[in-house]
């Protein structure tokens, strides 16, 4: 966007250009404005925007000619959390609006909440596709984590449990592994860890998020996620 | 075709715009001419001999400097515009590259023919008395129109060309200096004879000499032509340059 023009001659410029007629182009401006949250703005210069604005203007600026699809890229790196909150909420009515949306995030969480359908690419290829829910089945429902006795009980467990490890916290002496959450499968996981009762202290079971889907899905730390969102 | 049109008056726009609000680059092209002025006139002008009052002498030159240095500005705004991210902007809504360069263009000849305007006040306040009847005065800005178009192009083929807007900067320092090296200040038969050759041979000196002769009523012989084909060449060539350019920049 111009820094030196204002948020409304921008999106006025960008109408014009679009061959909308200048009343046109002027009406759908304010529109825009008005539903990204900056009438307010609307006629102050670009350059003095938050980043959050910003980020909203340019994906307004995106819409003046009413797309059927648009490509976000990490839209909400970045921002900070109430900004993030009204791109979820810009995003989320987009959507609702009967437009199809292709985000890319590093967020698992922003993908859970915005996503209809998700893909998971690791190095470059897709490893995983589906809703949430399925992604999630996928691997587990729960998390189960075990906080273990010392450091000497930690190694051995992570020994024993080997890839199956999908949370690592050395420093908590915590280790999460997937499970169904039936008290048959977490009795079983334990007498296979800990068949002196000794190495775990205590245990917690968690819903599964994306981020655990992306752990067992890859066997590292996240690196980079795709997210579709379709209507 | 209607399309390019309809988007250059958008981007014309666009740029008369952004230009009336880069304070720094309009207080820099309204100084100028004024600074230049006195400091020619009267720091300067006492020490050269030039035949007639040297305030006539020297109006035309500054003009044409502050023209040339004000166009080229142009560079700096068209990298600008490469560099940002708005370019992509453009592309996406098919705006053609003609349209985009004829808005910075349109907007450094308005910016230019306002900053001539402030010349001539500021020389008819300290003395500029020219003798030119209306049609001399129309052919004068006839050429300077020619002028201020062509070096306009040309800093839009060189803002394409340029990396960054830095690196254009540089080209406007030297459209900034090439003046010097004409008849603009002093007449150039007082020059080293190797500087000579380049002086008289250079676009500045016939544009110069066309709007001196015309202004003051004097005879201009052939000389406008050559100034007008010399602004007719380096149109003809930054603006292929710049299709060229911009195909490249942008593909």
């Amino acid at each position: 966007m111009d820094e030196e023009q204002t948020g409304e001659e921008n999106l006025r410029m960008m109408g014009r250009l679009s061959h909308l007629s200048g009343p046109q182009a002027r009406d759908r401006a304010r529109e825009l404005l008005k539903r990204f949250d900056l009438a307010d703005a609307g006629r102050r210069r670009v350059s003095t925007y938050s980043g959050g604005m910003r980020r909203r203007l340019d994906l307004a600026a995106g819409l003046v000619d009413r797309p059927s699809v648009i490509f976000l890229d990490e839209p909400t790196t970045g921002l900070d959390p109430r900004s993030r909150q009204a791109m979820w909420q810009v995003i989320t009515e987009l959507v609702g609006d009967g437009v199809t949306v292709f985000l890319t995030t590093q967020y698992l969480e922003e993908a859970d909440k915005l996503a209809d359908r998700i893909a998971v690419i690791d190095g470059g290829t897709v490893v995983a596709e589906g809703t949430s829910a399925e992604l999630k089945k996928r691997v587990a429902d729960h998390r189960l984590d075990l906080v273990l006795a010392d450091t000497r009980a930690f190694d051995v467990v992570a020994g024993i449990l080997g890839n199956r490890v999908i949370l690592r916290d050395q420093a908590r002496l915590t280790l999460g592994v997937a499970t169904d959450a039936s008290a048959a499968h977490v009795r079983a996981l334990l007498d296979e860890v800990d068949p002196g009762h000794r190495a775990v202290r205590t245990l917690s079971l968690h819903s599964a998020t994306l981020d655990d889907v992306f752990l067992a899905l890859t066997g590292h730390a996240v690196s980079a996620e795709k997210e579709t969102a379709h209507v | 075709m209607s399309d390019t049109f309809a988007d250059s008056r958008t981007m014309i726009g666009r740029s008369l715009r952004l230009t009336s609000r880069n304070a720094e680059a309009l207080t820099m092209s309204l100084m100028l001419p004024i600074m230049l002025m006195l400091v020619f006139v009267y720091l300067f002008g006492g020490a050269i001999n030039t035949g007639t009052s040297y305030v006539t002498y020297v109006t035309p030159g500054i003009i044409l400097l502050c023209a040339g240095f004000g166009a080229s500005m142009t560079a700096v705004s068209v990298s600008k515009d490469m560099t940002g991210g708005i370019i992509d902007r453009f592309r996406s809504r098919d705006i053609s590259g003609a349209a985009i360069l004829a808005g910075h263009v349109a907007a450094s000849v308005a910016r230019n023919l306002a900053s001539t305007v402030l010349v001539f006040g500021v020389a008819f306040l300290i003395g500029f008395r020219p003798a030119a009847g209306l049609v001399d005065w129309l052919a004068a800005l006839g050429i300077l129109l020619a002028f201020i178009l062509a070096i306009s192009w040309l800093s839009a083929a060189a803002g394409l060309l340029a990396k960054t807007p830095e690196g254009a900067n540089g080209f406007t320092f030297v459209v900034m200096f090439v003046p010097y090296a004409s008849s603009a200040f002093v007449p150039v038969d007082t020059m080293p004879s190797w500087i000579r050759g380049f002086a008289e041979n250079q676009p500045i000196t016939p544009v110069i000499e066309s709007i001196r002769g015309l202004l003051l009523d004097t005879p201009v012989g052939s000389t406008p032509w050559v100034a007008l084909a010399w602004c007719g060449g380096i149109l003809v060539v930054s603006i292929v340059a710049s299709a060229a350019l911009f195909k490249r920049r942008t593909s």
